[in-house]
């Protein structure tokens, strides 16, 4: 694929050619303390899930208030808050509709991720300065239906997951409009939006936010013959299975940024801040590399072991790269353990004393090695010494669940720096 | 009252000829390349002859064009269009928005039937699609009869519902059966089974058979059950639903025609009175239950089923 090296996407100065078209870093996040970890880490844009017309129900959902506290927190940074509101709205899921969608415009939100006509004809009308993107549950796949939504005044639209480089280049060239396609995270088998399983199965429907995840259920595979009830398996066989390894897009930022895709998403605001602190971390620096010099760029080792601490599945460039073989599923194993713990998060550093004050996420102990990450300091290792509660007295571990503790660290450290440590 | 239509999906000429015997008042037919989970493929020119055969019989056709489309199939859009326009289908099924565009571009005037399956499921998105083009909407499957009747009341554009047989409950764009046999080393078994489609998903924590296929679409699932109202029609018929469907999709011909004179008969006496319908249904529903094949247990969706979320 020739790369559009001399569009309008880079530039170059002082004999260097730099990237000028830098794509949003669009992260997820659950609850508030989510979304500050997000954007503290280098998010451009965070969506999140309101109380009512989203999908993921069970996701950790916002509060009015609490998008207001989140949209000035993100402010702060220049970052922009999304919400989701892409359910396929039933008949008596109408109601409210205008006072929420008023209620998410005066909390300042910037825009909102839409599926059904429904919603996206109200916004038009009751808040006209939400941005309005479609969602990809309506599994947007070729650069006509883009067009479509062009001519229908939608500011975004979010692709299918099903869509190669190849497509959405000449959707691109085809039509104006920003495009937003996923990097990295879990996803669907399915077109979205066209799953029932959880219908059918649980009588919870997925189109409103009650998927049980059936596609990722062992089945066993059988073909009819003369009447005759035949499994095609044998011994030693594993069921048949429809889990697709997670998306990481990593290695391929380069030639999406020069595909010039508008917002880079990273999926799954169900994940803990230390998976969305590693993942929008190394994104943004892979970003941030490519974008200085994109003629000398090359990916860093310790950026792909970095996004590796928090993976719990395997990872494949899905669809990207064209039409995904069998190697890109899992069959017998429904997932790893990640190999760190999320250990502590600094909420102070003492230079004077180097006093590190750390609220505990898990279990650690005098002994242990650990890891310090944060956006203003380079991964470093250390061994830790004592430790302190909060009045002074010394622990044997560090037991409890966001208890206040304090040890020294000769390497400063921020707040919101986070210490992880390796599973053995 | 007007009859609602009886719409059915035929897999051959043949079977045409003997659906229109059994009283079918529409067709619906295709080929993949277009249209979603048909029930028989028809090219370009069986779709010629076919709409002559219905057209004389004084019935109507339309042409799936309903798929989930990429950019290497949308430029094939206008010139089907143009040639189904040229032949004089009644209808083209739409899921997808390139179909809107493609039809201007194409600029013929066909009637559109907007069928995104799962996603049609209130009336504000009808009556969106109506002022777009639409004149027929087809209602998610996964909707209550009360759903069901708040929607007809509130449109402004037809309204289409299936009262009989499977239903898909999935699309992935993977062949996810291919992918399934070079696991596990069968290469052999992905070519073997191709096209096949009589091969199904057990559940054994449910007990549950779902029928699977593949095909240019990608993998589709289907329902363990086949719905079947047909001693249940009273409210849709009271709300003047306009279009009942038979799916067809995996049944043998025979089968098809069966059940399909079986709601013919019932949508007659219906319109004859409410009590020759009540009469004769009960009748009705053990017809069916005969021939059901034993794999396929009948229920009725999720007309009188909750779901929550
Ligand atoms: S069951 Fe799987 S494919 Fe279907 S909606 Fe849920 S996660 Fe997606």
């Amino acid at each position: 694929m020739t790369l559009l090296k001399d569009d309008t996407i880079s530039e170059i100065r002082d004999g260097k050619r730099v990237i000028v078209k830098k794509p949003e870093l669009l992260a997820p996040a659950g609850n508030l303390e989510k979304l500050k970890i997000a954007v503290h880490y280098g998010a451009d844009a965070v969506f999140i899930g309101g109380q009512e017309f989203g999908l993921r129900s069970n996701a950790g959902n916002f509060s009015i208030d609490e998008m207001r506290e989140g949209v000035e927190f993100a402010n702060k940074y220049g970052a922009r808050i999304y919400v989701t509101t892409n359910i396929f709205a039933h008949n008596d899921n109408m109601d409210g509709l205008d006072e929420y969608l008023k209620a998410l415009e005066g909390a300042g939100v910037a825009g909102i991720i839409v599926a059904d006509p429904l919603i996206i004809e109200t916004c038009k009308i009751v808040a006209p300065k939400l941005e309005i993107h479609l969602s990809t549950q309506q599994s947007l796949s070729n650069w006509k239906a883009v067009q479509y939504w062009k001519e229908e005044g939608l500011e975004r639209v979010v692709l299918a997951r099903e869509t190669s480089a190849e497509e959405i280049k000449l959707m691109k060239e085809k039509v104006d409009i920003e495009i937003e396609s996923f990097v990295h995270g879990a996803m669907c088998i399915a077109y979205s939006g066209r799953c029932v399983l959880s219908n059918h199965m649980t009588a919870r429907d997925s189109n409103r936010g009650g998927c049980c995840q059936s596609c990722r259920w062992d089945y066993d595979l059988y073909a009819v013959e003369d009447g005759e009830e035949k499994p095609l398996f044998e011994e030693g066989n594993e069921a048949f299975a429809m889990s697709p390894k997670d998306l990481k897009l990593i290695e391929s930022i380069p030639k999406i940024i020069d595909l010039g895709i508008d917002s880079l998403k990273v999926e799954g605001r169900m994940k803990s801040i230390h998976y969305i602190a590693t993942v929008v971390s190394v994104y943004r620096k892979v970003i941030d590399a490519y974008c200085a010099d994109p003629d000398n760029f090359k990916i860093k080792l310790e950026w792909l072991e970095e996004l590796d601490k928090c993976a719990n599945r395997e990872t494949a460039s899905s669809f990207f790269e064209g039409q995904p073989g069998y190697e890109q599923q899992m069959f017998g194993e429904h997932g790893k353990q990640t190999k760190f713990d999320f250990v502590g998060m600094v909420l102070d550093y003492n230079e004077e004393t180097q006093m590190v004050t750390l609220q505990q996420r898990n279990y650690f102990k005098p002994g242990d090695e650990v890891e310090f990450f944060g956006p203003e300091i380079e991964n470093f290792k250390v061994v830790i010494d004592e430790v302190w509660d909060e009045d002074g007295q010394a622990l044997d571990a560090a037991r409890h669940p966001l208890q206040i503790v304090r040890f020294k660290c000769a390497e400063k450290l921020y707040p919101m720096n986070m210490m992880r440590k390796e599973m053995r | 009252m007007t009859k609602p239509e009886l719409l059915v999906t035929p897999q051959s000429l043949s079977h045409i000829k003997a659906l229109i015997e059994a009283g079918a008042d529409a067709f619906l037919i295709g080929e993949q390349q277009f249209g979603l989970r048909l029930a028989g493929e028809f090219t370009i020119e069986e779709v010629r002859e076919a709409t002559a055969i219905i057209h004389n019989a004084g019935k109507k056709v339309y042409v799936a064009m309903n798929a989930i489309f990429h950019n290497d199939r949308v430029d094939a859009l206008a010139p089907y269009m143009k040639a189904l326009s040229e032949i004089g289908v009644d209808g083209i099924v739409f899921g997808d928005p390139s179909v809107i565009i493609a039809r201007r571009e194409a600029d013929v005037n066909i009637p559109l039937h907007w069928n995104p399956e799962t996603i049609a499921t209130n009336w504000f998105q009808a009556n969106y699609w109506g002022k777009r083009g639409a004149t027929r909407a087809v209602l998610a499957r996964e909707l209550s009869m009360d759903e069901i009747v708040e929607i007809k009341e509130n449109a402004e554009i037809e309204i289409e519902v299936q009262v009989h047989g499977m239903t898909c409950m999935f699309q992935s764009k993977r062949p996810l059966l291919g992918h399934y046999f070079l696991y596990e080393g069968k290469a052999m078994e992905v070519e073997n089974r191709k096209n096949n489609r009589n091969m199904f998903l057990h559940d054994p924590e449910r007990n549950s058979k779902y029928p699977i296929y593949e095909d240019l679409n990608g993998t589709h699932i289907f329902s363990p059950n086949d719905m079947c109202i047909i001693d249940e029609l009273d409210e849709l018929f009271e709300a003047e639903i306009d279009v009942f469907k038979i799916e067809g999709v995996l049944h043998t011909e025979e089968y098809v025609v069966a059940v399909t004179e079986c709601y013919r008969k019932a949508i007659d006496a219906y319109t004859e009175s409410p009590d020759a319908y009540f009469d004769i249904k009960e009748e009705l529903l053990a017809k069916i239950e005969e021939i059901q094949p034993e794999l396929r247990p009948l229920d009725t969706g999720f007309f009188f089923k909750e779901t929550v979320y």
